[in-house]
C-alpha cells in the first residue's frame, strides 16, 4: 500500500506523536505538572478510538508495517500499560518535580515506539522502533538524577543494550546481504525457496535472537535486569518488567514466525531449552534476594521463561492465545505489586524486605493487596495469574511432539511454580508473621489507591468474565504466516 | 582467489581491485585501533579513519553523493562531537585511564573466536545476493525520492528518536543547584 493510502491505518500512532509534541510545548506554560500527566493519559486513551481489533491484515508504507489483529492487541496493551504507568508516577515522590513534563512526554513517545515495534514488518523498521524504545528507556531509568544508583543502572542497561543491539544489526546486515531485502516477506520467500546454507542462516538468526532476547530478559541476556530494575525509578521498573517485555515478545514472536518458518525445528528447540533455563535461573536466584525490587526483577526473568514456552511452541492457536493471556494477567498482577512498592517506598524510602515486617498491622489493606498479587504471581486459582499459567501449561501439553521439549517445558513450569511459591510466601510471611519495628502511618495517595483498586479488582474477578476475555483474545490472535 | 588470477583483468579493473583491498585493509586496521587503543581520543581518530574508508568505498561504487554525505555527517559531525565530548569530560576523569578487566574474558574470547572462525569458513562459500546496478542508484535525486516514498516511515521515526534523545540529554546533562 502506498503512502497516502497508508495514513488511515496509523491514526493511533499519529495521535500519540501529536500529543507528545503538544505536551512538550505545553510544558513551557503549565506549572502544574500533574495536569500534564492527565493530559498524557488522555492522549493515550484517545489513541484507542481509531483502533479496530478485528481488522483484516494490511501491509502499509510499502510493507514497512503490518496492521493486523496481533499488532492491534499489543497497541491496546501499550495504552493500558502506559496510562497506568503515568497514573502511578503522579504521586511517586522520588521524581524531580521540574522534569515531570519531560517525563510524561517521553512516556508518550515510548508508547509510540512500542506500537511501531508491535507492527514492524521490515528489519529497518524493527531496528528503529526497538532503538526508539530502548533509548527512551535508558533515559527514563536515569531520570532519578539525585540518586547515583539510578545513573549506574542506566549506564549498565545502556552498555548491555548497545552491545545486544549491535549484534542484532550485524546479523541483519548479513541477512540483507544474503537475501537482498530488508522486508520480512522477501526474506521469508528467499528461505522458502531454500537455496542458502542453513548453518550460516542459523548463526544470523542467533544474532537477531540476542538483540530480541535482551529486550525480554531471556537468559543469557538477562545480566542487566537486577541492577537496572533496582536503580530505576519504580514506575519505570514496572514499565520495564511489563511494557518493554510485552512488546519484546511481540517482536520476537512475529519475527520468528514470519521470517524463519523454514527453520522452525531449530529455533523452537533452542527457545524451548532457553525457556526452561530462563525460568529456572530466575526463580532460583530470586530465592536469595532481600530487596523487593531485585526479587521482582528475578521473578520477572522467570515469568519471561514461562511466556517463552509459548513462543517456542509457535504455530498453534493455543500457543498464541497463551502468550497473550499470560501477558494480560502478568500486567495486572505485576503492576499491582509495583504499585505497593511505590506506596511503601514513598513513606519508608526503602524496598528492603525487612522493612516490610508487620505491614499487615501497619496497613492491613495494603498488605492484603500485596499478598493477593503475590498469590496471583504464584498461580493460585481463581486469581488472574492462574489462568495465564494454565494456558501456557495447556499449550505445552497440547503441542505434543511438535516441539521435542514440550513435555519437558510442562514439567519445568510445574517445578518452577513450587520454587516461586517459596519466595513469594516468604514476603507474605514477613508481612503477616513478623512484628513491625515501628508503627508509622503509611501515606496512601488517591491516584495510587485508584490504580491499586483497578489492579486488585481485575486480578480477583478475571475468572468471572474469563470467557469474553478469552473470546476476545481468540478473535485478536491471527496466525502470523504469509499463507 | 585462484579464479581471480586466471581471468584477464584490464588495467582499470586491477586498479579498482588493488584500491579496494588497500582501503579495506586500512579500515580494518583503523577499526582495530578504535577498540584496542587506551586513549579514547585516539579511538575517535580511528573512527574517523573508518568513516573515511567507507566514503572511499562509496566513491568506488559510483555513489559520490553518499560519499560526501558520509564525510560530512560522520567525519564532520559525529567524530567531531565525540572529540569535543572527550575534551569536555577529560577534567572529570583527571586524565586517568582505568584498565578494563572482565571476569568472563576467556568465555567471551572463545565465543567470539568461534563465531569469527565460522564466518571465515562459511562466508566464501555462501552465495550472496549480488546484483549489477544499472544507472545511478545513489544520486541525490534517487535518494531523496526513496526517503519520501519507500522509506518515509523510518525517515520520520528517526526524527522522533532524535527528539527523544535531545529531550533526555538536556534533562540528564543539566546542572542542578546544590
Amino acid at each position: 500500500m502506498n503512502v497516502i493510502q497508508s495514513f488511515p491505518y496509523i491514526y493511533p500512532e499519529l495521535i500519540l506523536v501529536a500529543g507528545g509534541l503538544l505536551l512538550v510545548l505545553l510544558d513551557l506554560f503549565i506549572s502544574n505538572k500533574r495536569l500534564l500527566g492527565y493530559g498524557a493519559i488522555a492522549v493515550l486513551l484517545l489513541s484507542l478510538l481509531p483502533m479496530n481489533p478485528y481488522t483484516h491484515g494490511a501491509e502499509i508504507f510499502n510493507g514497512m508495517l503490518i496492521i493486523d489483529r496481533f499488532s492491534c492487541f499489543f497497541k491496546i496493551f501499550t495504552v493500558l500499560v502506559m496510562s497506568l504507568i503515568i497514573l502511578i508516577s503522579q504521586d511517586y515522590k522520588s521524581l524531580m518535580e521540574k522534569y515531570r513534563g519531560e517525563y510524561y512526554s517521553l512516556l508518550v513517545f515510548l508508547a509510540f515506539g512500542m506500537m511501531l515495534m508491535a507492527s514492524a514488518a521490515n528489519l529497518l523498521m524493527l531496528q528503529l522502533s526497538i532503538e526508539l524504545v530502548s533509548l527512551t528507556s535508558y533515559l527514563l531509568v536515569a531520570f532519578n538524577k539525585k540518586d547515583a544508583r539510578s545513573s549506574e543502572a542506566a549506564l549498565k542497561y545502556y552498555l548491555v543494550g548497545v552491545i545486544a543491539s549491535s549484534i542484532m544489526l550485524y546479523g541483519m546486515t548479513y541477512l540483507y546481504g544474503l537475501t537482498g531485502s530488508l522486508s520480512f516477506h522477501d526474506i521469508f520467500s528467499y528461505f522458502r525457496d531454500g537455496t542458502a546454507d542453513s548453518v550460516v542462516i542459523l548463526v544470523f538468526m542467533l544474532m537477531i535472537m540476542a538483540g530480541l532476547g535482551f529486550k525480554i530478559a531471556m537468559v543469557p541476556f538477562h545480566w542487566w535486569v537486577p541492577d537496572a530494575y533496582e536503580g530505576a525509578p519504580t514506575p519505570i521498573t514496572a514499565f520495564l518488567s511489563v511494557g518493554s517485555k510485552a512488546v519484546g515478545f511481540a517482536v520476537l514472536y512475529r519475527t520468528f514466525m514470519m521470517v524463519f518458518p523454514a527453520f522452525y525445528s531449530d529455533w523452537s528447540s533452542l527457545l524451548g531449552v532457553l525457556a526452561i533455563v530462563t525460568m529456572t535461573l530466575g526463580n532460583i536466584v530470586a530465592v536469595s534476594q532481600h530487596n523487593l525490587k531485585r526479587l521482582l526483577a528475578y521473578s520477572s526473568i522467570a515469568h519471561a521463561g514461562y511466556i517463552l514456552v509459548g513462543v517456542a511452541i509457535g504455530y498453534t492457536n493455543w500457543a498464541q492465545e497463551a502468550i497473550l493471556t499470560y501477558l494480560l494477567t502478568y500486567y495486572l498482577m505485576n503492576l499491582g505489586a509495583f504499585i505497593i512498592l511505590i506506596i511503601v517506598s514513598n513513606t519508608l524510602n526503602s524496598d528492603e524486605l525487612e522493612d516490610y515486617s508487620g505491614l499487615a498491622q501497619r496497613a492491613p489493606g495494603l498488605a492484603a493487596c500485596f499478598a493477593l498479587f503475590l498469590l496471583s504471581l504464584t498461580g493460585v486459582p481463581p486469581l488472574a495469574g492462574f489462568f495465564g499459567k494454565y494456558y501456557i501449561f495447556a499449550a505445552a501439553i497440547e503441542a505434543g511432539n511438535s516441539n521435542p521439549f514440550s513435555y519437558w517445558m510442562a514439567v519445568a513450569i510445574a517445578i518452577n511454580s513450587v520454587i516461586a511459591a517459596y519466595y513469594y510466601f516468604r514476603v507474605i510471611r514477613q508481612m503477616y508473621l513478623v512484628e513491625p519495628e515501628d508503627m508509622g502511618v503509611i501515606r496512601q495517595p488517591l491516584t495510587l489507591k485508584l490504580a491499586l483498586g483497578l489492579m486488585v479488582f481485575f486480578t480477583v474477578t478475571l475468572s468471572l468474565y474469563l470467557s469474553p476475555v478469552a473470546e476476545f483474545i481468540r478473535q485478536t490472535s491471527s496466525m502470523l504466516t504469509w499463507y | 582467489m585462484t579464479e581471480l588470477f586466471n581471468t584477464a583483468l584490464t588495467p582499470w579493473e586491477w586498479t579498482q581491485l588493488i584500491s579496494f583491498y588497500g582501503i579495506a585493509a586500512l579500515m580494518i586496521v583503523a577499526a582495530l585501533m578504535v577498540v584496542t587503543l587506551r586513549n579514547i581520543f585516539h579511538s575517535a581518530l580511528g573512527l574517523a579513519a573508518v568513516a573515511l574508508g567507507a566514503a572511499a568505498i562509496y566513491l568506488m561504487l559510483d555513489a559520490e553523493f553518499l560519499a560526501f554525505v558520509q564525510i560530512l555527517v560522520y567525519v564532520g559531525a559525529v567524530v567531531t562531537l565525540i572529540a569535543f565530548m572527550v575534551m569536555l569530560t577529560q577534567r572529570a576523569s583527571h586524565g586517568k585511564l582505568v584498565r578494563q578487566s572482565n571476569d568472563q574474558k576467556t568465555i567471551s574470547f572463545i565465543v567470539v573466536l568461534s563465531l569469527f572462525a565460522l564466518l571465515i569458513w562459511k562466508i566464501p562459500t555462501t552465495v550472496w545476493n549480488t546484483t549489477v546496478s544499472t544507472g545511478n542508484l545513489a544520486d541525490a535525486k534517487t535518494l531523496g525520492t526513496a526517503f519520501l516514498k519507500e522509506y518515509i516511515m523510518p525517515f520520520e521515526v528517526i526524527s522522533i528518536v532524535l527528539l527523544v534523545a535531545l529531550i533526555g540529554a538536556i534533562v540528564l546533562a543539566r546542572r542542578e543547584p546544590k
